[in-house]
């Protein structure tokens, strides 16, 4: 149980906070030291809105020791407004309704916990935007 | 800069070998290669594994296994690059024998998966992706594929049942394959219809966790005559890397590795795609085999299902493909598995194999395309 | 109780998860009559859910409408008896997440039901003394109902976050508060327990009735209004007959309780409850209306607060989901799923 390594992810997890290049502008998540575009070691911290598009997506019937908890779940590449594409979970959505193309919104969920005693590792998972009502 | 030639194959029965342990098998397919080159020491051992600290909580395998072998104190150390360890390890052999720096080298692909129960092998295979941006969030490397393949079916409007094609041709050529681990044909029906292990990826698409241990012997073309009328020389070796994560590549629909390590072997051997006999693919799970052949060179950009489809990869095709059962029948042990295909290469241009072949390729991937190694071999 | 500053709700927000089980399930299951149960349905967490993720949610939604830097803020307090920590705080996780932190005051309160306007109380006190200038109190559970109990029927999951600022903010201006307190063992959880227990017919009259009518007619008396004189009344609601039979006892025409009222939707979501029901009336009620909330917490008190709706309110509303938009995003599920996601199987 890495109770360090979770402690150093936790708020990026909480708050999609990446970083952006102040030389060439790009922007990153996850946060990175060094650009890949450029190589400039000048960035910056940046908090993406959250806001996206599913890119592709998978429906995991087989989750690894952990993740049983939710099984199925579908997991997805979301491509953000900004650009960048991130790696999640999507929840509270019809596994049977998803699309390439959806759009999603970011909400903070339990990613996973370690037993019934160890620490619980909250994070960022994506649903279908939320219909409002009147 | 030496040539560098293969003069020793060996290898274990890929499976589920109960009663033998890590340092048993590793030792086992050391000797076997060894005993093909008819020689008892080498200078240098180079290992390829993934993950032994995770599935048999050992590492040294440099030492441990060397040991073992009786080969007393050479020079031994593991390469990694998840399940491109034994085609990296090969690449750090040849540098070693083509520098100048050992004579004779032997390269071992070791992989024990079996020694963890239950879901752990998927977990400790998921440390090839990006703990902290892919893992964590419980995608499981099957489920990392499974969005590459929706993504290449949206983008290039391919059929689940072209893909599934690659299971297929692998099962068929593992028949004649007495170290493989399925040695049964299998239909397509079978393959569409098996249960999703995340969606649309089935369990008939995705190679099997098994334990299997693969060796060759390498020194320079010059020496290689001494050994064997049979030298296996090495014109192309490379590997580069990718992105850790696939959400950080520009199109998750090819992987830049392959073609980066395919260009530099092309490059180093002078050969072209239109040279190439026979191909060991990447098949551990169906998509790759698609992507594989068009990063390659092979096929045109969405084009590598079709391809297996219309049976070109079949033994007697254009491109016979996996001829021993690539990773889905004869095993994906997983360190193992880039000095598998190797080895099937040297039977088969040695004319020991089913296919007839001057050249032959292999591609060996880590993770999703994060380490790609790409060999071409030929006959002297 | 009055604030030395003027003081009111400047932002709230709610939060329901989408997962319903119907009351009559629950009823078939063991072995009752389907047709005499307290509450249609009640919602239930997703397993990747629970108070903690539930109070960031209504927390961010707050934050929308309060249009304040959460660096701002000088307090992040958890109202709730389902916290997933024993030791350690939610406080500390929402504040993170909304980025509060680090120079902030985090706790996690206690007090059954009413662990949410305990945390709002707290925050009234803490913005209107001068020590900060907003505070957020979050009132949030993801009730455990012992399987074949009568709780179970209603024991449900939900939250609402409350920003305490300047009335000058303010989309309903604070006039005053008040508590009523006494040590009354009507509903309870020992350490180590996974289940709470309750007193049966105890837990109306001595409990519920005797703190809620209590607290409404104290607070009235201190501020020289009747409870019936508020347009909206919104009371703590473990399931519909009691809130309703209160309204009764304290002369509240059912009109001004049924704007607040949701547990008839939902079941009763605990430390949420009165605090939902709350943000139900912030949706709907215009400037100048008054409102009048009275929660109640087992062991046992009241809490009641006096408000009135400022124009700003018809600004706001809508920038983040209202209560309704939660509470008709539903998803039925089984009793073996229900069973399932609320971990009752024993593994």
């Amino acid at each position: 149980m890495s109770v360090p390594r979770h402690w150093r992810e936790n708020v990026k997890r909480y708050r999609l906070l990446g970083s952006k290049c102040k030389s060439c502008g790009k922007l990153h998540y996850p946060e990175r030291t060094v650009c890949p575009q450029c190589k400039s070691r000048d960035l910056e911290t940046f908090q993406f809105s959250g806001n996206g598009k599913i890119y592709s997506f998978t429906i995991v019937w087989s989750p690894p020791e952990g993740y049983e908890f939710c099984k199925p779940y579908a997991a997805a590449l979301i491509e953000l407004d900004e650009g960048e594409i991130v790696t999640a979970q999507l929840t509270d959505c019809d596994l049977e309704k998803l699309e390439i193309g959806m759009p999603v919104e970011p909400v903070v969920r339990k990613l996973f916990a370690y037993g019934e005693s160890g620490i619980i590792v909250y994070g960022y998972k994506f649903r279908p935007i939320l219909p409002k009502l009147k | 800069m030496e040539e560098v030639a293969i003069i020793g194959v060996g290898c274990t029965h890929v499976g589920e070998p109960w009663h033998k342990s890590l340092r048993n098998i590793a030792v086992e397919s050391t000797w076997a290669a060894m005993d093909d080159a008819n020689i008892n020491q080498v200078d240098a051992l180079v290992i390829g594994n993934m993950s032994s600290g995770n599935f048999n909580d050992q590492e040294s395998l440099g030492s441990l296994i060397s040991d073992y072998a009786g080969l007393g104190n050479i020079s031994a150390f593991k390469v990694e690059g998840a399940c491109g360890s034994g085609g990296a390890a090969f690449n750090a052999g040849v540098m070693a024998v083509a520098s100048g720096y050992h004579d004779t080298v032997c390269v071992t692909g070791i992989e024990k998966m079996t020694d963890v129960v239950g879901d752990s092998a998927t977990k400790i295979l998921a440390n090839a992706s990006d703990r902290e941006y892919e893992a964590i969030h419980g995608i499981s490397f099957v489920g990392l594929n499974a969005m590459i393949m929706r993504r290449y079916m949206h983008d290039y409007n391919v059929k689940r049942e072209d893909l599934c094609a690659f299971p297929v041709n692998s099962h068929k050529n593992a028949v004649h394959n007495k170290y493989a681990m399925f040695r049964k044909e299998i239909k397509l029906e079978s393959v569409i219809n098996s249960p999703m292990v995340a969606d649309p990826m089935t369990l008939m698409e995705c190679a099997p966790i098994c334990d299997g241990s693969a060796s060759l012997i390498l020194t320079t073309k010059e020496k290689a005559k001494e050994y064997t009328d049979t030298p296996i020389i090495v014109k192309g070796s490379s590997v580069k890397v990718d992105t850790i994560g696939v959400h950080d590549r520009k199109t998750v629909t090819s992987m830049k590795a392959t073609i980066a390590a395919a260009s530099d072997a092309y490059r180093q051997s002078g050969l072209s795609s239109a040279d190439i006999d026979t191909l060991e693919l990447h098949d551990a799970f169906s998509i790759m085999g698609a992507i594989g052949l068009e990063d390659l060179g092979f096929a045109e950009r969405g084009k590598g299902a079709s391809m297996a489809a219309e049976g070109q990869i079949a033994i007697g095709g254009k491109l016979p493909c996996c001829t021993f059962g690539g990773l889905k029948a004869r095993g994906h042990p997983v360190g193992a598995t880039g000095v598998y295909q190797l080895a099937e290469l040297c039977w088969n241009l040695r004319g020991d194999g089913k296919v007839e072949a001057e050249n032959g390729m292999a591609q060996n991937i880590g993770g999703t395309g994060s380490t790609v190694s790409v060999t071409i071999l030929g006959r002297d | 109780m009055k604030t030395i500053k003027d003081i009111g709700i400047v932002g709230y927000g709610a939060y329901v998860p989408m997962y319903r089980i119907k009351n009559s399930d629950i009823a078939r299951v063991w072995g009752n009559d389907p047709n005499r149960v307290p509450v249609k349905e009640k919602s239930v967490p997703g397993p990747d859910e629970d108070a903690c993720t539930i109070a960031c949610e209504a927390s961010k939604n707050a934050l929308l409408r309060a249009k304040i830097n959460p660096q701002s803020l000088g307090a992040v307090w958890v109202g709730t008896e389902s916290k997933p920590y024993a030791v350690k705080p939610t406080s500390t996780i929402v504040a993170e997440v909304i980025g509060a932190t680090p120079n902030i005051n985090a706790a996690d309160w206690e007090f059954a039901c009413k662990a949410g306007t305990e945390a709002l109380q707290g925050a009234l006190g803490y913005v209107g003394s001068g020590m900060s200038n907003y505070a957020l109190a979050i009132g949030v559970d993801t009730a455990q109902g012992q399987p074949a109990d009568a709780l179970e029927y209603t024991a449900a999951a939900g939250g609402s976050a409350l920003i305490v600022g300047p009335a000058s903010e303010a989309v309903a201006h604070y006039e005053g508060s008040c508590s009523f307190v006494t040590d009354t063992p009507d509903f309870w959880r020992r350490q180590h327990e996974h289940y709470p227990k309750h007193a049966s017919r105890f837990t109306g009259m001595p409990a519920y009735f005797y703190h809620i009518t209590n607290a409404a007619k104290t607070l009235c008396s201190e501020l020289g209004t009747e409870p019936n004189e508020y347009d909206y009344v919104i009371l703590h609601q473990p399931n519909t007959k009691f809130p309703m039979a209160a309204a009764g006892m304290l002369g509240v025409d059912k009109e001004k309780v049924i704007p607040g009222l949701i547990a008839p939707y939902i079941g009763n979501t605990y430390a949420g409850s009165a605090v939902l029901g709350l943000a139900a009336v912030f949706d709907v009620a215009k400037p100048g209306e008054r409102v009048l909330c009275v929660s109640y917490g087992s062991g046992a008190g009241s809490d009641a607060f006096s408000f009135t709706m400022t124009d700003r309110i018809d600004e706001v509303r809508n920038e983040a989901p209202n209560v309704k938009s939660y509470v008709g995003r539903r998803v039925s599920i089984d009793y073996a799923t229900y069973a399932r996601y609320r971990q009752k199987i024993r593994m």
